[in-house]
């Protein structure tokens, strides 16, 4: 059997483990304070996390070393565009090859197309190139915050943010080989692999209904510069208002298929009960009675103005900030309360950058005496959704959006 | 799936500088920390092991290894398997 690491061997590559080298360096030292990790995490990720730098990369907070799990620390989550080299890093598998821009191609084809094509990357630049600023967001982000614990990269509050990404409309690629109009799903697959044959090469698929969206992109830029390595060189899919689990990265296939995709990444991960999330997108094709895959985020907030527990001047005011996103169809309010959730007041929104992007808020909260302040704050959009007020349990610790609470302590 | 091995047959990679610096993680020493040392690691590091403790119980790490075999395809024997349960519930259970 062909299997995919020799497939890159006789392709002339050299596989990456990612994590392999430089075993001999010293411990990264131990920095909660920097950190400021969340105390609803498990204690040995609170114990195991640290801060540790990817090459290209500012120092994040490093969940695992290998397949890299990095998030971004809240106090680079303060402006609406993440920089690329704080954004946050997950894959799955750890065998992460590098790869040359220049002998890279594209595959578009698939029993749900007409033909099947080639594009090499200076030919999918030539393609009416969109840009769309848009939230990437782990499914799992926040999954460290759920009591009961689930198993799995223990995210806290940053596996996720937002960039302008630019690239060629997914539909318009497709169109260069052709769609079919029996075509279901489009299933797209990128390098990164895993260390055995036996395990389930990262391929997933979205409905079709979603992939011709005018949004839905191939990437090649993030934030004006080409995708960091880690964020899925030289190319990705961008699917706005999904969560990222469908923003395929260091993409080298995309296959319109005519019936589902029935891959381990789809069938059995990246599913949840089937009602329990008030989410509009659906996903018909791959739903079955129990469960559906994750779609669309759920609306939610963070404030990223201060850590939990910081120290604030009593006697005035403090303006809290943060940012709010929800699957796109915009936020309309963002409400702070500082009496536990009984009376709420609208914070200021900031500049708008899209309903697709990180929506900035602030608002001035007074503490006019000394002593501790719990300061919460709820996003709404104008479809009516607000965060939940309770968790919404599930196996995985997909969608969590608590409305938060800050505590600050006025000195 | 032929396009995605055409695309893989076509797709270079450089070995060049993108590799993450992993640092040692250390197991709490025990009867078959050898065992997880020698089998786990080979595809994902150990911090994995440690992020995720103290919570699950016997059950949950049971259904970890399992998961590791049967929808992963690590390569780990039966008798390995059992040794390296007991260890993770042992020294990172609930």
């Amino acid at each position: 059997m062909i299997t995919r690491r020799s497939l890159l061997e006789a392709a002339g590559t050299t596989a990456l483990l990612a994590g392999a080298g430089q075993l001999s360096q010293p411990l990264a030292a131990k920095a909660d304070e920097a950190l400021s990790l969340s105390p609803q995490l498990p204690e040995g990720t609170r114990a195991e996390a640290v801060l540790d730098t990817l090459p290209g990369k500012k120092p994040l907070i490093k969940l695992s070393y290998r397949p890299p799990n990095y998030e971004t620390p809240v106090e680079l989550l303060r402006g609406a565009i993440t920089p690329n080299d704080a954004f946050f890093v997950r894959y799955h598998l750890s065998d992460i090859p590098e790869v040359n821009p220049d002998t890279w191609r594209l595959s578009v084809g698939g029993d749900g197309a007409n033909g099947e094509i080639r594009l090499s990357l200076n030919e999918l630049k030539q393609l009416p190139a969109t840009e769309v600023a848009a939230v990437c967001q782990c499914s799992g982000n926040r999954r460290g915050l759920f009591e009961p614990h689930v198993p799995g990269v223990e995210w806290g509050y940053g596996a996720m943010g937002c960039a302008r990404w630019k690239g060629a409309r997914l539909k318009d690629v497709l169109d260069r080989a052709g769609l079919k109009a029996d075509a279901l799903e489009i299933v797209v697959a990128g390098t990164d692999g895993g260390i055995t044959d036996k395990t389930p090469k990262f391929v997933k698929s979205i409905p079709v209904w979603k992939a011709i969206e005018d949004t839905t992109i191939v990437a090649y830029e993030m934030n004006g510069a080409p995708l960091p390595h880690w964020n899925g060189f030289p190319a990705r899919i961008i699917v706005p208002g999904w969560t990222a689990t469908y923003w395929m990265k260091h993409v080298t296939s995309i296959s319109a298929a005519t019936k589902p995709f029935d891959g381990f990444w789809m069938k059995s991960a990246y599913r949840i009960p089937l009602g329990r999330f008030p989410v509009v997108a659906r996903f018909a094709s791959q739903e079955t009675a129990a469960n559906t895959p994750i779609t669309e985020m759920v609306i939610n907030s963070l404030m990223t103005s201060h850590g939990n527990g910081a120290s604030v001047k009593a006697g005035g005011k403090v303006t809290v900030g943060g940012i709010a996103w929800d699957a796109g169809y915009g936020i309309s309010a963002v409400d702070i309360s500082t009496d536990g959730g009984s009376t709420w007041t609208a914070a200021t929104l900031g500049e708008d950058l899209g309903r697709f992007a990180f929506r900035a808020f602030s608002h001035a909260v007074a503490m006019p005496t000394k002593g501790s302040y719990k300061v919460m704050a709820r996003a709404t959009n104008k479809i009516g959704q607000s965060q939940t007020p309770a968790l919404i349990q599930n196996p995985a610790g997909y969608h969590h959006n608590v409305v938060q609470t800050l505590t600050l302590v006025a000195a | 799936m032929r396009s995605i091995i055409i695309a893989m047959l076509s797709c270079g990679a450089l070995a060049i500088a993108a590799v993450a610096a992993e640092k040692p993680v250390e197991l709490k020493p025990g009867p078959g920390a050898d065992k997880v040392e020698a089998n786990c690691a080979a595809c994902h590091s150990l911090d994995y092991i440690k992020m995720n403790s103290p919570f699950l119980n016997a059950a949950g790490w049971d259904a970890e290894v399992t998961k590791m075999i049967g929808a992963f395809g690590a390569p780990i024997s039966p008798a390995d398997a059992k040794v390296i349960g007991d260890y993770l519930k042992a020294h990172y259970g609930q």
